[in-house]
């Protein structure tokens, strides 16, 4: 029979086995991160200066770089923001504080099965929305069509996170007589900030590295584009030009571009932790 | 008070991106042929000739400054698909399109060709360094699963000399749609009849044994890094990863070797049954020294164009990418048209209209 | 107010679901409120159901040539006209489901580790970190897959595992490191940073008090986690869901590293082909109006095995959560 002794190292043995597989978990992903990023950097830092930055494309055996291609991923990622951004966190809002009964269910889950579609198959709706009646690739489809990859996941993120909110501090500023558009925006939404801002950095990053969709809307450009309906250039077309082509040149160029890509992410990721860091 | 202000500072910060993305982009009219303004093309289309087709659209607009002209490839359907909805001015495709295609359109389209481009057949074979020769049923037992082991008889028995081993045929084919494809199914429809019957030619065939690899990147990809492979890209891509290229029986007996000169040799070989439209297919050609798995690509443009302007710049731009883009054609490995259709195309070319006039 | 009711302030009475939707506090303000959260919401279910309406007329012609026989047929010929939908059907289940099996206990893994273990100075880089592998671009881990993966996986891990568990089905057949294992590793390696991270977010949002209650009872490290992990039950549910609609839709790395060969085969080391790598290979090339209409088609049933997949999730949360009584939310 196993005495009180035998089973509390039983226990506390599998807690220590428990918290190193998670360490060694972590070690795992950051390891897989190091590799891909050490590959990267290996086939592209060869093609980083700064020149690579500021150009526009050029044809192979001329250099060229991917000036227009980082602003045209800027521009694309400004619009998607704009639209999917307050979109999706409104729907979050509506799953979590608003919406009553059915409704909800009803809505959940078709926002659920919003984050199944493949980005090619939303490109290609965009495409036979926006793009057709206009006869124009434009910049103003891109940003639509990444827009409604980003929905889901800001929307449901944020509907998880007001949710985890406690009721307490709802009930609080109830008490205190604001009334419930106050209390979701000033109250709940800044307490669920950090965790809101994890949803939209992850739809972000998730349509930062996004191409099919951009092949029919935004389609791709050589030149620095300036206006909103015309095609525009982005780093992950770019990079899938170049690395579907034959020239080592170009490969190289589209591992500099990845890097480049990854930095912009980053950095957005830093800013916006920055921003909506909890201060107590 | 932390939460008002940490929340003016999120909403400050994106109601400045927004208005950045604005100014960086008015909303405003911009791509035809005003006075002042550039004249802005946009092409669309065949993947294998990208690289050409950059270069000369950049030497183009090096020598015209007022034109801004762009192409993305996107791939030969891609390129017929939106020339016929007009969402480009130009099109691209390796395959001529069919005729329910030409229908289909709101006008009547054009096919110029351009360049010439050979399919060859590449391999990663462990231990062997010779250039292997197959003759065309040889070919099409391979990728029909017939010829399973390297070291086959009928292997063999055209490699005479070369020790090959005694492995599995691992065959590396397109999981994608593609011209390529419809090229080598189309030289294998041609050269053995079970294949015709069996599978057919097309851009997305159902291939009987093999695996997939995404665009020739990805076959030539999966040929470097699995041992035993054997499978069919574009003549570039095997030239610039250093990939052995096989010789192939052409129809005349001969083992010839992918290069510009056997192929422009089955282009000038077919000339003489090549249509009024251009519209043909090259492969297995009858000339002594042709090279069996050729193929045109194409420029689809529409015979009336719309935007004088446009049209105007269009014209001028084929005409000189079929005399003068010669230049930049055999430097990167492309194979330029045989004189004889440069000639067809010049009457093509001369042929387009706007408005009832002709633009050249 | 029991803490399994949801956080709306409904006014009780005799009062419709209507105008209790539009204005139960009877303020202005938040009747605006209410109708501009509820519009927003309606216009996402407006969109979805016009990209359902869209992909649903487009396939008419496949549907009506094909009928049933699309979802059982497992012949995928484009030149002959013969289209069958099954091998995809597996190729994208299987997949994903081999994504999640490696992708959830270490997402689960991570998220513990930062909340509960690292201390402050590392969990924050190294949050960062793994969030960085969902910016890398499904162009560039399909590359990876080609030259470095799959040759890794087809040296190393597919000899060994062939060698020891060869008498299962699942690791017969021939090495050539493409394949649905390969596949699948890929997705989990992606779907991973967004499951960890928001579990992440949702294990740091369980109260202290939880924690501190489970150790004042004598709980070990583990067991205390095992409290805060069912607590946070439910929002791993939703991270879990929003991990899987990402394995069911990527399209760029998987069709790179799992073979495209439409076929059902039990190895894992066969290639396999999914619904998201048909379309994206094959839709911009596919000309003619059939071919088409049965790649909207498979688009269609993409949607539904979403769908359905979601439900049962879906369904099975709520048995978790009804059993375990519910979460207790108390500050």
């Amino acid at each position: 029979m196993p005495t009180l002794r035998h089973v509390d190292r039983m226990r506390r043995i599998t807690s220590g086995v428990m918290t190193t597989t998670t360490a060694l978990c972590t070690l795992l992903a950051v390891g897989i991160l190091l590799v891909i990023l050490s590959y990267i950097a290996w086939q592209g830092i060869g093609s980083l200066s700064f020149r690579f930055l500021i150009d526009s494309p050029r044809p192979v055996g001329e250099g060229g770089g991917i000036g227009n291609a980082i602003l045209g991923s800027v521009v694309l990622l400004g619009l998607s923001s704009a639209f999917g951004l307050p979109l999706g966190i409104s729907v979050g809002i509506f799953l979590a504080e608003v919406g009553t009964g059915r409704l909800v269910g009803l809505v959940r889950f078709i926002v659920d099965t919003l984050t199944g579609i493949p980005s090619i198959v939303t490109g290609v709706f965009i495409y036979a929305v926006l793009v057709l009646p206009m006869k124009q690739f434009s910049a103003f489809a891109g940003g639509v069509a990444l827009a409604l990859i980003m929905i889901p996941i800001v929307a449901r993120t944020t509907e998880e996170m007001l949710k985890l909110v406690p009721h307490s501090l709802r009930e609080g500023a109830l008490a205190l007589g604001a009334p419930q558009w106050r209390v979701t925006l000033g109250v709940v939404l800044p307490a669920a900030a950090s965790g809101i801002a994890t949803g939209a950095m992850l739809a972000i990053a998730r349509v930062s590295g996004e191409t099919a969709p951009l092949l029919f809307t935004a389609f791709g450009s050589r030149f620095f584009s300036h206006y909103l309906d015309q095609p525009i250039a982005s780093l992950t077309v770019q990079i899938y030009n170049y690395a579907i082509s034959p020239y080592d040149e170009w490969h190289a160029q589209a591992w500099a571009a990845t890097l480049v890509l990854m930095t912009l992410i980053l950095g957005i990721n830093i800013i916006v932790r920055f921003l909506t860091r909890k201060r107590f | 008070m932390f939460a008002r202000k940490r929340s003016f500072l999120i909403v400050v910060s994106l109601v400045s991106l927004v208005a950045l993305t604005f100014l960086v982009g008015c909303i405003s009219g911009g791509g035809g042929g005003t006075a002042n303004g550039p004249v802005q093309l946009q092409g669309a289309g065949a993947t294998f000739p990208n690289p050409l087709y950059q270069k000369w659209l950049s030497e183009y607009g090096k020598l015209h400054t007022n034109v801004k002209m762009d192409y993305q490839s996107i791939g030969s359907g891609g390129g017929i698909k939106q020339i016929r909805e007009q969402t480009v001015d130009f099109g691209a495709s390796d395959a001529p399109m069919k005729d329910e295609d030409l229908k289909s359109a709101p006008g009547e389209l054009l096919h110029i060709p351009t360049v010439l481009g050979a399919v060859v057949l590449t391999y990663n074979l462990e231990g062997v360094t010779q250039t292997l020769h197959f003759s065309p049923d040889v070919i099409a037992d391979i990728f029909l699963g017939k010829i399973k082991k390297w070291n086959d008889a009928r292997i063999s028995s055209d490699n005479g000399g070369v020790k090959l081993p005694a492995s599995d045929i691992t065959v590396v084919h397109r999981s994608d749609s593609s011209g390529t494809s419809a090229v080598f199914t189309d030289y294998l429809s041609k050269v053995s009849p079970e294949w015709k019957e069996k599978v057919g030619a097309g851009q997305a065939p159902s291939w009987p044994v093999g695996i997939g690899g995404k665009g020739n990147e990805g076959v030539t990809g999966q040929i470097k890094n699995t041992p035993n492979t054997i499978g069919y890209v574009e003549l570039i891509y095997a030239v610039q990863n250093k990939l052995p290229v096989a010789q192939i029986k052409n129809a005349s007996g001969a083992f010839v070797e992918p290069s510009a000169a056997s192929v422009e040799a089955a282009a000038a070989a077919s000339a003489a049954t090549t249509p009024e439209d251009l519209r043909v297919s090259i492969t297995n050609a009858q000339g002594a020294q042709a090279y069996p798995i050729s193929s045109y690509t194409y420029i689809l443009v529409y015979k009336n164009q719309k935007d004088a302007a446009k049209g105007k710049v269009l014209v001028d731009f084929l005409w000189w990418g079929i005399h003068d883009g010669t230049n930049y054609v055999k430097e990167l490995s492309y194979v330029p048209l045989p004189a004889d259709i440069v000639k067809r195309a010049e009457v093509k070319i001369s042929s387009i209209t706007s408005g009832g006039a002709p633009l050249r | 107010m029991s803490a399994t009711t949801s956080n709306n302030l409904t006014v009780k009475g005799k009062h419709s679901d209507w105008r209790r939707v539009l204005s139960p506090t009877g303020n202005t303000g938040d009747a605006i409120f209410r109708v501009v959260m509820l519009a927003m919401g309606l216009f996402v279910v407006a969109v979805v159901i016009a990209m359902v309406v869209a992909l649903a007329s487009d396939s008419m012609l496949s549907v009506r040539r094909f009928g049933f026989a699309f979802l059982t047929g497992r012949q995928w010929n484009p030149i002959k006209g013969e289209f069958g939908a099954l091998p995809f059907i597996y190729g994208t289940l299987v997949s994903s489901l081999i994504a999640l099996l490696i992708s959830v206990p270490l997402s689960l893994g991570i998220a513990v580790f930062l909340v509960e273990q690292a201390p402050h100075y590392i969990a924050r880089p190294v949050g960062f970190l793994v969030e960085l592998l969902a910016a890398i671009p499904s162009v560039v881990y399909g590359l990876w897959g080609i030259f470095v993966l799959a040759p890794f996986l087809r040296v190393h891990v597919e000899p060994p595992l062939a060698h020891w568990l060869g008498w299962l089905p699942l690791f017969q057949g021939s090495i050539t490191g493409i394949g649905l294992l390969t596949g699948g590793i890929i997705l989990a390696i992606m779907v991973t940073p967004i499951i960890s991270a928001i579990v992440r977010d949702v294990l740091a949002a369980v109260s202290g008090s939880q924690r501190e209650a489970a150790l004042a009872l004598g709980a070990t490290k583990w067991e205390m986690i095992r409290v805060v992990l069912v607590n946070g039950a439910p929002g791993i549910a939703g991270a879990v869901i929003l991990g899987l609609g990402r394995a069911l839709g990527e399209t760029m790395a998987v069709t790179m590293v799992i073979g495209n060969r439409p076929q059902i085969s039990a190895s894992l080391f066969e290639p396999s082909y999914t619904i998201a790598s048909a379309i994206a290979n094959e839709f911009t090339e596919a000309t003619e109006n059939l071919y088409l209409s049965a790649l909207v088609e498979l688009g269609l049933i993409l949607f539904l095995v979403t769908f359905i997949v979601n439900g049962i999730a879906r369904l099975l949360v709520w048995n978790v959560t009804r059993k375990t009584g519910g979460v207790g939310r108390a500050a």
